[in-house]
């Protein structure tokens, strides 16, 4: 840390003949690193204290990571021996991890829908491409995502979203839950802002229940009590009743994200709108959302953010999520269970797309405010 | 051109044809806010090409006077008919109107994440379906009139409140609008950004535009309006020509609010 007092005082320009008419900012010098590590007793006492944490842990790491390490093994023998990590372990599972017991001869199919699937949200991920074609283009994806996975046509053979596992799971899980719980969202945010009182009391409600309950409750709810509620003989796939789940719960959560934006627009934006001629949904759609959502992106993402992890609770209604993936390939009894290695390639999953979808807010947070400089 | 201001018939100069068809009819016009009587039986007919000046004390129920004509207030008793369509319930002919009527606003409302041309052509898009081409070719033709074609790109942050102000004016005319309300366009800006607002003005009345305009100023008044109303405690006080109005004011309270903004 350092404070103002311990940086050097600035001259502000060299009085030179014509220093009048264009000075330079004064150049924004960084501390130097000595002073930042030890300037004060405060940073000295913390820099040391890091040092003999990572003195202590650094070295037994690589040990175990490096050194002690088996990469090569073709059963579990070796690794039993070894004191190190079990790379090799990662080596002969991970495509047990990835797609989970879909049938092995077959797992060129979710390999191909998931690649497929992250083409498209790269595709997404610059506004400009923010038109018809994206939403025309996003429901083509999914339906090729669903015939891939579940086969039954095209000569593919049938694999029912029992068999399905890991990665595929975890992805259609987030996509549906928050793809299709944020037009939710925004129209129950609307509703509570609706000075109709039907629409307004409907949104209240669903969206403090459903806040109200824990989401493992709200799975449980979906896939023991739907199917007694039905009719008799009309089933739906577990897979689906836990993306139902998944949409209505984040559709809550992104509701009133959404809330908070639509209150920091001041009235005379609708006003102005209305006063153009512009029906309700162009006003909404062009004038009011645009500036809203611009205004809630960093709790938008970590709503995002969240909704993503949360997919890994599928576990507790025996859907397997990419993690429950890599527990259920811990099970085989002819390696020893390295439990850290498989966490660890699993964790590195899940943060490449979380910190992705944080730096992605970052650039959308700094494109709006180039904008708009005031 | 396509999307020049449309000349009212038989409006040459200052001159109205008395017989012309009234532009705005307000008849026993009243409104409440809650228990508050904010309107109280207003009585107005507007010729078209007529330029109204409205003033009165803060309160006075100005900016709701006007801001019923284009029903972003609502009457509760009396008819407000506008180009010909009484104001109802009806969202088809409110839409109508909407699109005759043009608004400015005393903070210029402005989209703030949209650019200049953005703004311009937006309703043009949405409520005229024009395609985006034409849409720009209008904008860009009133965002000259009003003397900044060259802003057409930035973002309204990033422009002075006069031209934002101007900005807002050019938005409205896009839309071809037969009647312009303005509700104290001047009244938050720096004192040096008053008059390239006005002068803006002051072209539109002479292109013969209907105007009802809301304003404290009084050169502006002496200037374009055909007549000058008083309004106060939500009633029409006193409604005369300009110069009767400045010259010989019939009710003690005109007198005395002239001469508290007159100095
Ligand atoms: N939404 C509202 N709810 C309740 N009262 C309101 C509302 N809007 C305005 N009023 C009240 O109605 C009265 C008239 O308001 P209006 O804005 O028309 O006045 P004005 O003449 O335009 O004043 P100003 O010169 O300050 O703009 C004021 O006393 C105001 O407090
Ligand atoms: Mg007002």
């Amino acid at each position: 840390m350092t404070t103002a007092s311990n940086l050097p005082l600035e001259p502000i320009a060299d009085a030179g003949d014509n220093a009048v008419l264009a000075l330079r900012p004064p150049a924004r010098r960084k501390a130097p690193i000595a002073q930042v590590l030890f300037g004060t007793i405060g940073n000295t006492l913390l820099t040391l204290a890091t040092a003999a944490i990572l003195l202590a842990a650094v070295p037994r790491l690589i040990q175990w990571g490096i050194l002690d390490s088996i990469w090569t093994a073709t059963d579990g023998s070796a690794c039993r021996e070894a004191s190190g990590a079990c790379w090799a372990f990662l080596r002969a599972k991970f495509r047990q991890i990835l797609f989970g017991i879909y049938p092995p001869d077959q797992q060129w199919r979710p390999l191909l829908a998931v690649t497929m699937l992250f083409c498209v949200i790269l595709y997404s991920l610059p506004p400009r491409n923010w038109d018809r074609f994206l939403v025309f283009l996003w429901c083509i994806a999914v339906a090729c995502f669903l015939v891939l996975m579940q086969g039954g046509v095209l000569g593919l053979t049938l694999v029912p979203t029992a068999y399905w596992g890991g990665l595929p799971v975890t992805l259609i899980l987030a996509v549906s839950a928050l793809g299709i719980g944020f037009p939710f969202g925004v129209i129950l945010a609307l509703g509570r802002r609706s000075a109709l009182p039907v629409p307004r009391i409907l949104s209240v409600g669903l969206i403090e229940v459903i806040r109200g309950l824990p989401l493992v409750s709200l799975l449980f709810m979906s896939s023991i009590m739907l199917p007694i509620m039905l009719p008799e003989g009309l089933t739906i796939d577990k897979l689906a009743r836990a993306g139902v789940a998944l949409t209505i719960f984040s559709a809550a959560y992104l509701a009133e994200v959404v809330r908070g934006g639509l209150q920091a627009i001041p009235e005379g934006q609708a006003e102005a709108a209305r006063a153009l001629g512009l029906s309700w949904v162009d006003t909404i759609r062009q004038v009011i959302l645009p500036q809203a959502l611009q205004k809630v992106i960093p709790p938008l993402t970590n709503t995002v953010i969240v909704m993503v992890k949360n997919t890994a609770l599928v576990l507790v209604v025996g859907l397997f999520d990419l993690l429950s993936s890599g527990k259920a390939a811990l099970a085989d009894p002819s390696w020893p269970s390295p439990f850290a290695e498989t966490y660890l390639f699993i964790a590195m999953i899940y943060f490449v797309i979380c910190f992705g979808i944080s730096r992605y807010s970052l650039y959308l947070e700094r494109r709006a405010a180039a904008g708009q400089v005031r | 051109m396509p999307f020049s201001v449309k000349l009212i018939d038989g409006s040459v100069g200052r001159s109205v044809d008395p017989k012309a068809e009234a532009a705005v009819q307000m008849i026993d016009v009243h409104k409440w806010y809650g228990e508050f009587h904010v309107l109280r039986d207003i009585n107005l007919s507007i010729r078209r090409g007529e330029r109204i000046v409205i003033c009165g004390p803060s309160g006075s129920g100005k900016s709701t006077m006007i801001r019923c004509i284009n029903r972003l207030e609502e009457h509760q008793k009396g008819r407000i008919i506008v180009d010909g369509t009484e104001l109802t319930n009806d969202l088809k002919r409110i839409d109508e109107v909407r699109r005759e009527v043009g608004m400015v606003f005393q903070h210029f409302n402005l989209f703030p994440h949209l650019t200049v041309l953005e703004n311009c052509t937006l309703a043009s898009i949405w409520v005229k379906k024009m395609r985006k081409k034409e849409a720009e070719e209008v904008a860009m033709h009133y965002l000259t009139r009003v003397k900044i074609p060259e802003q057409a790109n930035k973002y309204p942050g990033q422009l002075s409140g006069g031209q934002q102000q101007r900005v807002a004016i050019a938005r409205s005319l896009c839309m071809s609008p037969k009647i312009m309300l303005f509700d104290e366009p001047t009244s938050a800006l720096d004192p040096e950004m008053v008059k390239e607002v006005l002068d803006t003005m002051v072209g539109l009345a002479d292109e013969g535009m209907t105007m009802l305009c809301v304003t404290h100023e009084m050169g502006f008044a002496r200037q374009v309006a055909d007549r000058v109303i008083f309004m106060d405690y939500g009633q029409i006080v006193e409604m005369n020509t300009p110069d009767e109005f400045f010259r010989n004011p019939q009710h003690e309270r005109t007198r005395l609010f002239l001469s508290q903004i007159l100095h």
